[in-house]
């Protein structure tokens, strides 16, 4: 590769277009605020960032064992990225069973620090090696740095007052001190950040972490380990305000925003599950935002308060993860007979049963759309990305209000832990979304008299009037029974049975879905590449990454990307018969796929995978140059190579740094 | 638009008619409860579109069909659930749940005591007949032991459920128990439920006449002890507890362990009925007198204290946090650490 990227050869910095890093310690190591604080320090400096966190089902596995690795990549540039980045370039381990677990992403060559104070004997023993990696010669691939983090921690904090167990603990400041420092990062916002973290604590443990992370920038700055520093330019944004954003955290801000334009408080019913937990966490705090929030005693009480709330006149919301979905599907049906608005997230988790519950996969699409009792359709919508939730949750309401339905919101652990600069939205320009309550009778009773008909219907909308309790003279009954269309008298009439079966499935098909747009920079679907690639959800960052890969090799590749799973858009068919190959990677065994093929009657191929972690870019990218090339997937394996024909090992900028370029401090065992 | 034509005049029990036929069995409690309800509302003083009746599933749970209020008739054992988000968003509305025993003490076992222990202003009123009626007549939480069914044809095995001593061990704040045979007991039972201020489950003790007729009339339990004849027991605050048809039997405390037991209303210790008492111990003993003797389960409020409401904590909350009215969206949205990326910029 050349070294062109490089704007200033011969200076002490070194300019990247990008660099994938990951904190990788114990679970107790705060690998988790760590990672987040590098990554709001290199958005708010400009960058484009993705980052993945990756965390143990465990409060606290055993100390020291590769089962309670922590960690937390991010992928910073000086250009739009979609993905958190295939392999790291710059690996930090705070201990042995930290570089046991994560030392296979490193990319060869890569950077890795380690924290030497952390290798010992039992250490070692705990993590299972039989030697000493960073003796051993085992490490000769990399550019190794090991820097004794905790030592010099400890002797940072020194004088300040700490215990010994609390000074041992500022190592992750200090680590982020250093990669701070070697990545040209500001660390002021961090130092504001552990201002107000620590603020009620007593006053030793502020001054000791930021003690830790200004000598971790000491450490960088004055030692010779390290003759270079790394720079990654702010990235070509469209204007804006922006800020860092994280999936959940996207949501609750969008049904906030919703209810906020539909002149409506907010209720939610949850109850804690991983990995929804952080909506309600969100959430909870924004009561000054006419948000109210109910903790109930199970999923089932949680959508029940929230199909109550919507009948009181609030926007009702249940958020949870796939067993509590599961829990949820009699009531789903309840709100759907009932049609009311309520929107239902599910961030979806490894699954069956209790599953994977702090890992990835995409595997309750065909819950979300048939996991119900009789003819229970419903929209279902999915988020592409951490910032993507925002508008997803915001169109969800939207769609719930308008057409009186609870509606699916689909998420997943990867975009919701995960986080990247979002242009924060102007007020002024998001939608209305007011629902007219009905005030006055509709109709007249069989008395003569003035009546309120709940089930008489808008016909644009099919939707069903509104008067909620409290609205004098139109007193009425809903209930999970048959109603007659209409009047909503109960009805076991045969005949108003279909008709209330059909309109509630036409309700729900007349939701207008925008056209399905395809990108494809070597021409319209018909006249452009032959292969196309259509995903739904979190996977649209590899995807997009993957036909980036592919069309730098000179190749064309056709993307799409599906927002609404029901109903499906109008000319989805028309596009997918377009194109010779149509393939559907996905985080499960093949649902969307199946459901495409069941649809819109063409063939699909898929290309699966449950691995609790996203898709890689450049296995994908591998995929997608076989198939462009004619060949069948088959089954033979992806090997190296073919990735390897995809674009190489690393997309980025810091694959070009070589070994020497770090001097000779980069053997290992220093 | 106001309450239908019923501006300026008091509403009566006809205007809480639906217009809809009952279907229950001819004979069934649920006629007199629904009977109840419909004279019971309004003379509260509440405008008649501000009563929310919601339901689960069973017989009881068809009530709201009948009642003109607003209702929900929802899903099995679930009612308290949904009753809870419409309460505690909405203070001004007066929200009912009709249930049954099998709705509620089986498959809603978890909504009613997390509903109690959370104190939430709920009126929950429980019919029970020791049955699933609906589904015709397998046995319920609250059926006796040993009884055959359809789905228990050599009797059945399970331990039945005293509802009264579970609700008091979720801390609920006000407990009753009426007959539905006693019009003005139950009448005079729901409105001190109604004025509670928390959550109130009144249990309506009632036959089936189709599946279960005993529960109401039970043989007496032996000849030594009062019988059947001399029951309910009446409660009455702030009156010692006689009961037959001479006031002769009373509930007296044992000395030595404080426990209830019958006695003769002429001998010392006879117990004066505190509902007020804020130590659940007192009602629990009164509650599991229906366990060995349940054609004398007292009748009358068990247990009325104070406890702050969920709903009244809860729009505190809501006001206590909500610092100077709405907060500004944009604001929110905008954070604190956002930056700008300036136009031209590449």
């Amino acid at each position: 590769m050349t070294t062109e990227l490089f704007e200033q050869p011969e200076s002490r910095v070194r300019r990247l277009k990008g660099v994938v890093i990951r904190f990788a310690g114990d679970s107790g190591d705060g690998m988790q605020l760590t990672g987040d604080r590098f990554g709001a320090q290199a958005a708010e400096a400009g960058n484009d960032v993705a980052t993945l966190p990756d965390f143990p089902a465990e409060i606290r596995a055993p100390a020291g064992t590769v089962g309670g690795v922590s960690s937390y990549q991010l992928h910073v540039a000086d250009h739009d990225i979609t993905t958190p980045g295939d392999q790291p370039d710059v690996l930090v381990a705070m201990n042995p069973a930290a570089l046991k677990a994560t030392l296979k992403d490193l990319r060869p060559g890569g950077v890795l620090i380690v924290d030497s104070g952390a290798f010992n004997v039992r250490s070692l023993e705990k993590a299972g090696y039989d030697s000493d990696p960073l003796t051993d010669g085992s490490l000769g691939n990399y550019i190794v740095h090991a820097v004794d983090l905790t030592g010099l921690a400890v002797g940072a904090t020194d004088g300040l007052g700490l215990k010994r167990k609390d000074a041992a603990r500022t190592k992750n400041m200090f680590a982020l001190g250093l990669v701070s420092w070697m990545f040209n990062q500001g660390t002021d916002s961090t130092v504001a950040y552990l201002e107000k973290r620590f603020a009620k604590k007593p006053p030793e443990i502020l001054a000791g972490n930021l003690a830790a992370l200004k000598a971790g920038v000491n450490y960088g700055d004055t030692t010779e380990a390290f003759a270079v520093s790394y720079e990654v330019k702010p990235a070509a944004l469209p204007p804006g305000t922006y800020r860092h954003m994280r999936g959940n955290k996207a949501i609750a801000f969008g049904l906030v925003a919703a209810a906020h334009q539909a002149g409506m408080p907010l209720f939610l019913g949850a109850y804690p599950i991983t990995p929804a937990t952080d909506v309600l966490h969100e959430l909870s705090k924004l009561t000054s935002h006419d948000v109210r929030h109910f903790q109930a005693e199970d999923e089932i009480a949680a959508i029940g308060a929230a199909i109550g709330g919507s009948f009181a006149g609030m926007l009702g919301v249940t958020v949870t993860s796939g067993p509590g979905m599961a829990l949820k599907s009699e009531a789903i049906g309840l709100a759907i007979s009932l049609e009311l608005p309520l929107v239902i997230v599910n961030v979806q988790r490894g699954g069956p049963s209790t599953g994977l519950p702090t890992k990835t996969e995409q595997s309750d699409l065909l819950q979300a759309l048939y996991g119900r009792h009789g003819e229970a359709p419903l929209p279902v919508l999915a988020a592409q990305s951490p910032a993507d939730c925002f508008d997803a949750a915001f169109e969800a309401a939207q769609i719930a209000l308008e057409r009186r339905t609870p509606v699916i919101l689909l998420s997943d652990s990867y975009i919701a832990n995960g986080s990247e600069p979002w242009k924060v939205p102007a007020v002024e320009e998001l939608p209305e979304l007011g629902i007219e309550f009905a005030t006055a009778p509709n109709a007249v009773g069989k008395d003569g008299k003035p009546a309120f008909h709940p089930y008489a219907r808008d016909p644009r909308t099919l939707a069903r009037p509104l008067a909620i309790p409290g609205t004098p003279g139109l007193e009425h009954r809903i209930g999970g029974l048959e109603k007659a269309d209409g009047s909503g008298e109960l009805s076991h009439d045969a005949d108003n049975h279909d008709l209330m079966v059909r309109t509630r499935q036409n309700k729900v098909d007349g939701v207008k879905v925008p056209k399905l747009e395809v990108d494809d920079p070597s021409g319209a679907p018909g006249f452009g590449a032959r292969v196309l690639v259509v995903g739904w959800g979190s996977t649209y960052g590899p995807i997009g990454a993957a036909c980036r890969l592919v069309r730098d090799q000179g190749l064309a590749i056709a993307q799409a990307h599906l927002r609404y799973l029901n109903p499906l858009p109008a000319n989805l068919a028309a596009v997918l018969s377009s194109y010779d190959t149509v393939l559907v990677p996905e985080m499960n065994l093949g649902q969307l796929s199946g459901l495409l093929r069941m649809q819109c009657g063409v063939e699909t191929v898929g290309y699966t995978q449950t691995r609790g972690l996203p898709f890689r870019a450049v296995e994908l990218a591998a995929v997608f140059t076989r198939l462009v090339h004619g060949a069948d997937l088959g089954d033979t394996e992806i090997t190296s190579e073919d990735i390897k024909a995809a674009g190489g090992a690393s997309t980025l900028g810091i694959s070009e740094l070589g070994r020497s370029e770090l001097g000779s401090d980069s053997e290992a065992g220093k | 638009m106001t309450s239908s034509d019923a501006v300026g005049k008091q509403l009566t029990a006809k205007d809480f008619s639906t217009g809809q036929d009952a279907r229950w069995c001819p004979g069934c409690g649920d006629h007199a409860i629904l009977n109840g309800m419909r004279n019971l509302l309004p003379t509260l003083g509440i405008p008649r579109e501000n009563f929310v009746v919601v339901s689960g599933i069973g017989c009881s749970s068809r009530l709201p069909y009948y009642l003109e209020t607003y209702g929900i008739h929802s899903i099995h054992g679930r009612a308290p659930s949904i009753a809870t988000g419409i309460s505690i968003n909405r203070p001004d509305l007066s929200v009912w749940v009709m249930t049954g025993d099998g709705d509620s003490l089986s498959i809603g076992g978890n909504h009613l005591i997390h509903a109690l222990r959370r104190n939430v202003n709920l009126k929950i009123v429980m019919f029970n007949n020791q049955i699933y009626g609906l589904t015709k007549g397998q046995f319920s939480p609250a059926t006796k032991p040993g009884t055959v069914t359809p789905s228990s044809p050599f009797g059945s095995l399970d331990h039945s459920f005293n509802p009264a001593a579970l609700a008091l061990g979720a801390e609920a704040t006000f407990l009753a128990r009426t007959v539905d045979t006693d019009r003005k007991h139950m009448l005079e039972i729901l409105a001190a439920a109604h004025a509670h201020d928390g959550s109130a489950l009144v249990e309506i003790r009632q036959n089936c006449p189709t599946f279960n007729v005993a529960p109401r009339d039970e043989a007496a339990a032996s000849a030594t002890e009062p019988t059947a004849a001399d029951g309910p027991i009446r409660l009455e605050a702030g009156q010692p507890i006689l009961f037959g048809a001479d006031s002769q039997w009373a509930i007296l405390r044992d000395p030595e362990t404080g426990d209830l037991k019958f006695g003769r209303s002429t001998e010392k210790g006879i117990v004066i009925h505190d509902p007020r008492s804020t130590s659940p111990t007192y009602a629990y003993a009164l509650a599991r007198i229906a366990d060995t003797h349940p054609e004398l389960a007292p009748i009358g409020v068990y247990r009325a204290v104070e406890r702050p409401s969920f709903d009244k904590q809860y729009q505190e909350r809501l006001t206590t946090a909500r610092a100077g009215g709405r907060g500004d969206l944009q604001e929110l949205l905008t954070g604190e650490d956002s930056w700008t990326v300036p136009a031209g910029r590449a």
